[in-house]
C-alpha cells in the first residue's frame, strides 16, 4: 500500500534537486555543461509535477502542484536532506547528482514492477530519465577523480561531503536499496581512483520534516514570487 | 467528418521543437476518440518534463476548434513509457534530412557495443559526441570528424 508521505517524499527529492541544478543555469563550467544541468532539473522537475499531482489526489484535500511546491514550510518537506545541501564548488554538485541518481534509478526501477499502477507508470517514465542522469554524472566523477591532482583533491573532498547524506536515502523500505546502490557506486569510484568514505556520521529527519539551514534558504528563492503573488500566472 | 479524417488532423499537428515532424511521426498520439462535436485525444509526453507538453495541447485544441469541434479535451497518459522506437520512417527520414540524427532502433533493449550516429550531412560514420544533453531534452549534440559539422541528434529512449 503505498502511502501519501511515500509519494510526496519522492515527489520533494525530486523538485528540490531540480531546483539545486537550475541554479546552475549560467554559472556551469563550460555551455555544454550549462545545458546538460538545465536539462536534468527539467527531467526532475517533470517527475515532481507527476508525483505532485498523485500526491494531492492519494490526501484528498484539492491540493495542487502548487500548493505542493510554493505553500509549505520547510517542516511540511519530506526530502531527503542530501538533495537541499548547498550546490559547492561542480565536483560536490557531481557527487550529489550521482548518489541521488543511481538511488533513483533503483527505486524507480523496483516502483515500475510494483502493484501501484499509477507509481508504475510514472516510475517506468523516470527510470528512462534517471539512467541518462546516472551516465552524465558518472563521466564526471570519472573525469574529475582519475584527472589532475587537484580535480582529483577535488572530487574526493566533494564525496567525502556528501557522503554522511547518502545514508538517509535507505531508511525505512529503500534500505535493501543500498547493497546495489554501493556496487554501482564502487564501480565508478574504481574508475575514478578515488576512495568510498568510511561510514560514521549518518544524519536523518528529512523524511520526517527535519532539514538543514540550507532548505530554508533554497524556499525562500523558490516561493518568494508566489508568496507576494498569490496565484499569479504569467 | 469521418473519425479517420480527425484521427489525421491531430497527427498532422507540428511538434514545436522538432519543427519538420507531426506528432503523429513522433510517436505519443495514443487516442483519438469522437463523439457527436467532442474530441478527446490522448497522448503521452516524451520525456516528463517536455515543456513542448502545454504548446502540444494548446496546438492540437485549435486544430481541432479550427475543423469545427466545439468540445476538445485532451487527456496525457504514461504507461507504456513512449520510446524512440515509436517514431515512424518517414518520421526518422524526414528528421534526417533536416540535419538532426535519427535515434538508434531498440531504445528499450540493452545494447552491449555503442552504436555510431552518422552525420546526417554527409552520411560519415564518424562523429563525436560533443554533449549527452542538447538544445532540447530529447536531443544530444554531435560533431562530424569527416565535414566537421555540428548536428543535433535524437536520444535512444
Amino acid at each position: 500500500m503505498i502511502r501519501f508521505g511515500d509519494v510526496l517524499g519522492l515527489a520533494d527529492d525530486a523538485l528540490i534537486a531540480a531546483q539545486r541544478l537550475g541554479e546552475w543555469c549560467s554559472r556551469a563550467p563550460e555551455m555544454e555543461e550549462d545545458i546538460a544541468l538545465a536539462n536534468i532539473a527539467l527531467d526532475q522537475l517533470g517527475a515532481a509535477r507527476l508525483l505532485f499531482a498523485y500526491a494531492g489526489e492519494l490526501e484528498g484535500h484539492g491540493r495542487s502542484e502548487d500548493d505542493f511546491a510554493f505553500l509549505r514550510g520547510d517542516r511540511e518537506f519530506r526530502n531527503v536532506q542530501l538533495v537541499e545541501l548547498a550546490n559547492g564548488d561542480f565536483a560536490v554538485t557531481m557527487a550529489k547528482l550521482l548518489f541521488l541518481s543511481a538511488y533513483q534509478r533503483l527505486l524507480y526501477d523496483r516502483l515500475a514492477g510494483g502493484t501501484d499502477e499509477r507509481l508504475a507508470a510514472i516510475a517506468a517514465k523516470a527510470r528512462k530519465e534517471s539512467a541518462y542522469h546516472v551516465d552524465h554524472s558518472s563521466r564526471w566523477v570519472v573525469r574529475l577523480g582519475d584527472g589532475t591532482d587537484e580535480s582529483h583533491r577535488r572530487m574526493q573532498s566533494g564525496v567525502d561531503a556528501v557522503w554522511p547524506y547518502t545514508h538517509e536515502l535507505f531508511e525505512g523500505s529503500s534500505a535493501d536499496l543500498r547493497e546495489p546502490w554501493l556496487a554501482e557506486i564502487d564501480k565508478v569510484f574504481a574508475e575514478a581512483t578515488l576512495t568510498r568514505p568510511a561510514d560514521g556520521w549518518a544524519p536523518t529527519g528529512g523524511r520526517r520534516g527535519l532539514h538543514t539551514e540550507a532548505l530554508s534558504r533554497l524556499l525562500a528563492e523558490m516561493q518568494v514570487l508566489h508568496r507576494a503573488h498569490p496565484g499569479a500566472t504569467w | 467528418m469521418t473519425t479517420a479524417q480527425v484521427v489525421d488532423l491531430v497527427a498532422a499537428v507540428r511538434d514545436p521543437e522538432l519543427r519538420v515532424v507531426t506528432i503523429g511521426e513522433l510517436g505519443i498520439v495514443r487516442d483519438v476518440a469522437v463523439r457527436d462535436d467532442r474530441v478527446t485525444v490522448t497522448i503521452t509526453p516524451t520525456y516528463s518534463g517536455c515543456p513542448a507538453m502545454d504548446m502540444i495541447r494548446s496546438d492540437i485544441e485549435a486544430a481541432l476548434h479550427a475543423a469545427g469541434f466545439a468540445e476538445v479535451a485532451v487527456d496525457t497518459v504514461l504507461s507504456p513509457a513512449w520510446s524512440t522506437d515509436w517514431i515512424s520512417e518517414p518520421g526518422r527520414r524526414k528528421l534526417a534530412e533536416a540535419g538532426i540524427a535519427p535515434p538508434a532502433a531498440g531504445g528499450h533493449r540493452p545494447v552491449s557495443l555503442s552504436l555510431t550516429v552518422r552525420c546526417p550531412r554527409c552520411g560519415s560514420p564518424d562523429t563525436e559526441e560533443l554533449s549527452r544533453f542538447g538544445s532540447t531534452a530529447c536531443k544530444s549534440l554531435r560533431r562530424c570528424r569527416a565535414c566537421l559539422e555540428p548536428f543535433d541528434a535524437v536520444k535512444t529512449l
